[in-house]
């Protein structure tokens, strides 16, 4: 255990991807089996113990440490594992660390009825570093950056075998991996991969920034507001198949959405936009084509779930928009130009239920200009944006130069006063970095309050975020628990993408994707924008 | 009798001695100022008379280039303030020529604790307890998560890291005054005997604990060095340094800092350390709990830092406590 500590403790501290995958690939090559699998099973979340949850955490710390103690602590720390393996009282004997299989089986074998009594026994063997390890490995927070293809990446260049092998041996095998291993670091017989799903490298796009296209040479859609995904379906040797859903980062996300997985009926390789049924995203010009879809924050509802509800699905129905058709009934399309792939795709559209699938709209312009007014008017729409992509270009893995574009509409801006900060976390923790902002109900010299309109904890550079800590912490007026209330002394400006009425909001109003633009230290309050301002910004 | 106190009056800018008419590390230039020890948020120039040890005079005179107005005070001696109040400097632990002060009126006794430490520190005299009315005590690292690890588990963290590296050096980043020397002596002490490199900001004040009686050893300046030279060595610059420009001319540095702060991994990230070394030169969580038990005061006041735990931990043991508002006191190079 106390090597995998230090392993995840490097990799906190390392930001160099070449540096991460060297540290992970000197840990694999060096740790014995079954030890390694585990690890690199607990590193990319592929561990799942049912009875430590991270409210198991708060409550044992809440049996050895007063609440205000906990309460205060954990808001400076910003994470609650890392903050109980500090708080937790050092034992009177030398720790005795288990090994991360030893770790592993005794979580494994907790249940809720004895958690409370089980997970003590193994925090009292370690050390602080050590427990951090272990709580994070128990509820599969790790969140250190660690995608399924860099841990892949990592084994490879480990054993000096190629990703794609990798990839390719990879599926089916379940933690700790031992066929992999024996593979490639003993030259066994590679297990199996005939019928599986694999995932392949998503080709992405580049910001368009100042750049100039021909519109004769490129199409161009909308840039959907949900999450990338590839569905593979494969048939193995008996005819069965299997659909896998995979994330950007090649996660497997089948089991978040089952229904998905559940209604490609042939064998495919396709990608497209994963979203959720509702009217917020495309308004009435795509209707036409087809239906609109609800908003990330619908959407996110279902993200990051292993298990579904069937009220969830009935609540938050997903399907996918199709970009693109990489493999089809076992023909490789991926060398074909994009307009060829796309009268494949539209082809095969017929063989889809629309409840799961539909086409994502190819844009009608002949000029940049033309296309940039049809993206202006989306912002009623709540789209963020356009894609272009070359009319010829194949379907290659990352992101090549002049093939895929992307290009976002440019931000709404309103000048807002700075109300109440709170700690954040995460990357920011510690420093009072999420901000509540407000604008006028009215002339500030007359009398006129302000009224929160929006929340923000990005946009801002690290100098600068460290110079609004210490704005808030001399500016404080009130503190109401982990809240801080300013001066409101401080003009934001803030960008979004579009802003909403609201019921949830005593100023009536909801903006999308609000961030800090800029600091305002020039400028008075009494100067920031009136809600009446913000209100003439509604498309709804 | 409600005790009140009343004859020492916290302000923003600093504690105020009322019966004397001086202040204790004022942030603002007072005719009579009362200095615990020299970091510049505490000894502030521009004073017309400054009270303190030798050795945070000569602190202060290298970095204000004067000492006009400087009076020193030996650890232990007491001296008449007027208006019917002593006053003494007790060793503080913190860096140098640190000073806890006593002040004594009217039959009570306050202790205003300044910056310290309980563990032991080659630079400089133990903390001293002392019995008082009332401790004036620092709150830097008041939170329980804060239990500093023993400075030789750290040392041998960065000597491991050393030798683990020929071809590279450990830069590390050190605040200037006191936490560069300690960790120099601390190297030492653990038999490293290689030449360390300096940013050229440390120089002086290396210099000056030397003049003063601590022996750090062989040290070099990193701008009379070839990066061949400095490869597998130990770089020490201000924590200011670590992600500058300067650091360009050095062998692949690993960045490591010494603070406090590094027992929290999201800080050391945010300063984009690769080795945090969790060493401190103020009182971790234990510390501090464990002076105001052994102190004993009747009323405990906590000043910069995270009062608000310090009070409910006090809350918790039936300890009379407040919290002071002083302003001006920098936290994050610890």
């Amino acid at each position: 255990m106390e090597e995998f500590a230090a392993l995840l403790d490097a990799l906190v501290y390392t930001r160099s991807r070449n540096a991460k995958l060297k540290l992970l690939a000197d840990y694999l090559r060096e740790t014995p089996d079954p030890d390694r699998g585990w690890a690199l099973a607990a590193l990319t979340d592929g561990l799942n113990f049912p009875a430590v949850k991270s409210s198991t955490i708060r409550n044992l710390l809440s049996e050895r440490v007063d609440p205000i103690l906990w309460a205060l602590s954990r808001d400076f720390v910003g994470d609650s594992a890392e903050t109980a393996s500090l708080l937790w009282p050092e034992p009177d004997a030398a720790p005795t660390p288990p090994s991360v299989s030893e770790a592993v089986d005794a979580l494994a074998q907790m249940t809720r009825a004895n958690v409370m009594s089980e997970l003590p026994k193994l925090l009292d063997r370690l050390d602080a570093n050590g427990r951090y390890a272990l709580l994070k490995m128990a509820t599969g927070a790790m969140r250190i950056g660690i995608s399924a293809r860099l841990a892949k990446t990592a084994f490879a260049q480990a054993f000096g075998v190629t990703v794609e092998d990798v990839e390719e041996h990879w599926h089916g095998q379940t933690p700790p991996y031992q066929p992999l291993f024996a593979w490639a670091a003993h030259g066994e017989e590679a297990p199996s991969s005939e019928g599986i799903p694999l995932f392949r490298p998503f080709m992405l796009a580049h910001p368009l920034d100042e750049t100039v296209v021909d519109m004769a040479e490129y199409a161009a859609e909308w840039k959907w507001d949900g999450i990338r995904v590839q569905l593979v379906r494969a048939n193995n040797p008996e005819g069965l198949g299997e659909t896998r859903v995979y994330s950007r980062s090649g996660d497997d996300i089948s089991g978040t959405f089952p229904e998905v997985a559940a209604s490609l009926p042939f064998e495919a390789v396709l990608d497209g936009e994963l979203l959720v049924r509702g009217s917020h995203q495309g308004g009435p010009e795509n209707d036409k084509t087809q239906g609109g879809a609800a908003s990330f924050n619908a959407l996110q509802q279902r993200l990051g779930r292993k298990v579904v509800s069937k009220k969830m699905l009935a609540d938050y129905p997903a399907f996918v928009r199709l970009y693109d058709v990489l493999i089809l009934d076992g023909e490789n399309l991926r060398e074909l130009p994009w307009e060829q792939r796309r009268a494949r795709l539209e082809a095969l559209m017929p063989r889809l239920e629309p409840e799961h699938f539909d086409l994502s709209q190819v844009i009608e312009a002949a000029t940049l200009d033309e296309l940039a007014a049809i993206r202006e008017r989306a912002r009623d729409d709540a789209i963020e944006g356009v894609m272009l992509k070359r009319r010829d270009s194949p379907y290659i893995a990352g992101r090549r130069t002049g093939l895929w574009y992307k290009w976002k509409r440019d931000p709404l801006l309103v000048d807002c006063v700075l109300m109440y900060a709170q700690r954040g976390n995460g990357r920011r923790s510690s420093f009072y970095s999420d901000y509540t902002f407000g604008c006028w109900d009215g002339d500030p010299d007359q009398g006129a309050e302000l009224l929160p309109v929006g929340k923000a904890y990005f946009g801002f550079t690290d100098e600068e975020l460290k110079w609004l800590d210490r704005y808030v912490r001399s500016h404080t007026v009130n503190r109401f628990g982990p809240v801080r209330e300013t001066d409101r002394s401080l003009v934001f400006e803030v960008a979004f993408d579009s802003i909403h009425a609201s019921k949830r909001h005593k100023s009536g109003l909801a903006m999308r994707f609000p961030r800090i633009n800029r600091i305002r230290a020039d400028k008075p309050a009494h100067e920031a924008d009136r809600i009446e301002a913000l209100r003439g910004m509604i498309r709804d | 009798m409600a005790r009140d106190f009343s004859w020492i009056r916290p302000e923003p800018w600093g504690i105020h001695v009322v019966p004397a008419d001086c202040w204790i590390d004022p942030a603002r230039p007072i005719d009579r100022a009362l200095v615990t020890h020299g970091h510049a948020d505490h000894a502030r120039g521009g004073h017309g008379q400054t009270i303190a040890t030798p050795e945070t005079l000569a602190i202060m005179k290298l970095r204000y280039a004067t000492d006009e107005g400087a009076t020193p005070v030996a650890y232990g001696e007491t001296l008449s303030l007027g208006g019917g109040v002593d006053a003494t400097w007790l060793p503080a632990g913190h860096v140098l020529g640190s000073a806890q002060i006593l002040l004594e009126h009217a039959g009570e006794r306050i202790i205003v604790t300044g910056d310290y430490k309980r563990r032991p520190d080659p630079t400089c005299l133990p903390f001293q307890v002392t019995p008082c009315d009332v401790l004036v005590t620092e709150a830097t690292f008041g939170l329980p998560v804060f239990r500093h690890p023993p400075v030789e588990q750290e040392v041998a963290k960065l000597l491991k890291a050393l030798a683990a590296n020929p071809e590279r050096c450990v830069l590390v980043g050190a605040y200037a005054l006191g936490k560069a020397q300690r960790l120099m002596a601390e190297v030492r002490r653990a038999g490293h005997t290689a030449p360390i490199y300096l940013h050229g900001a440390m120089e002086r004040m290396c210099r000056l604990y030397e003049e003063l009686g601590v022996d750090l050893g062989d040290l070099r300046l990193v701008s009379d060095a070839t990066k061949d030279d400095i490869a597998g060595h130990l770089v020490v610059c201000p924590p200011s340094a670590l992600n500058d420009r300067w650091s360009r001319r050095l062998p692949d540095p690993i960045t490591a800092m010494a603070s406090g702060w590094m027992r929290v991994r999201q800080r050391a990230r945010q300063r984009m350390v690769e080795l945090p070394l969790v060493i401190s030169d103020h009182a971790d969580w234990d510390e501090l709990t464990q002076t105001v038990e052994e102190v004993n005061p009747y009323e405990t006041w906590i000043t910069h830092g995270r009062e608000e735990a310090m009070l409910r931990w006090c809350q918790l043991h039936q300890r009379r406590a407040k919290a002071l508002a002083l302003v001006g006191y920098e936290e994050e190079d610890d």
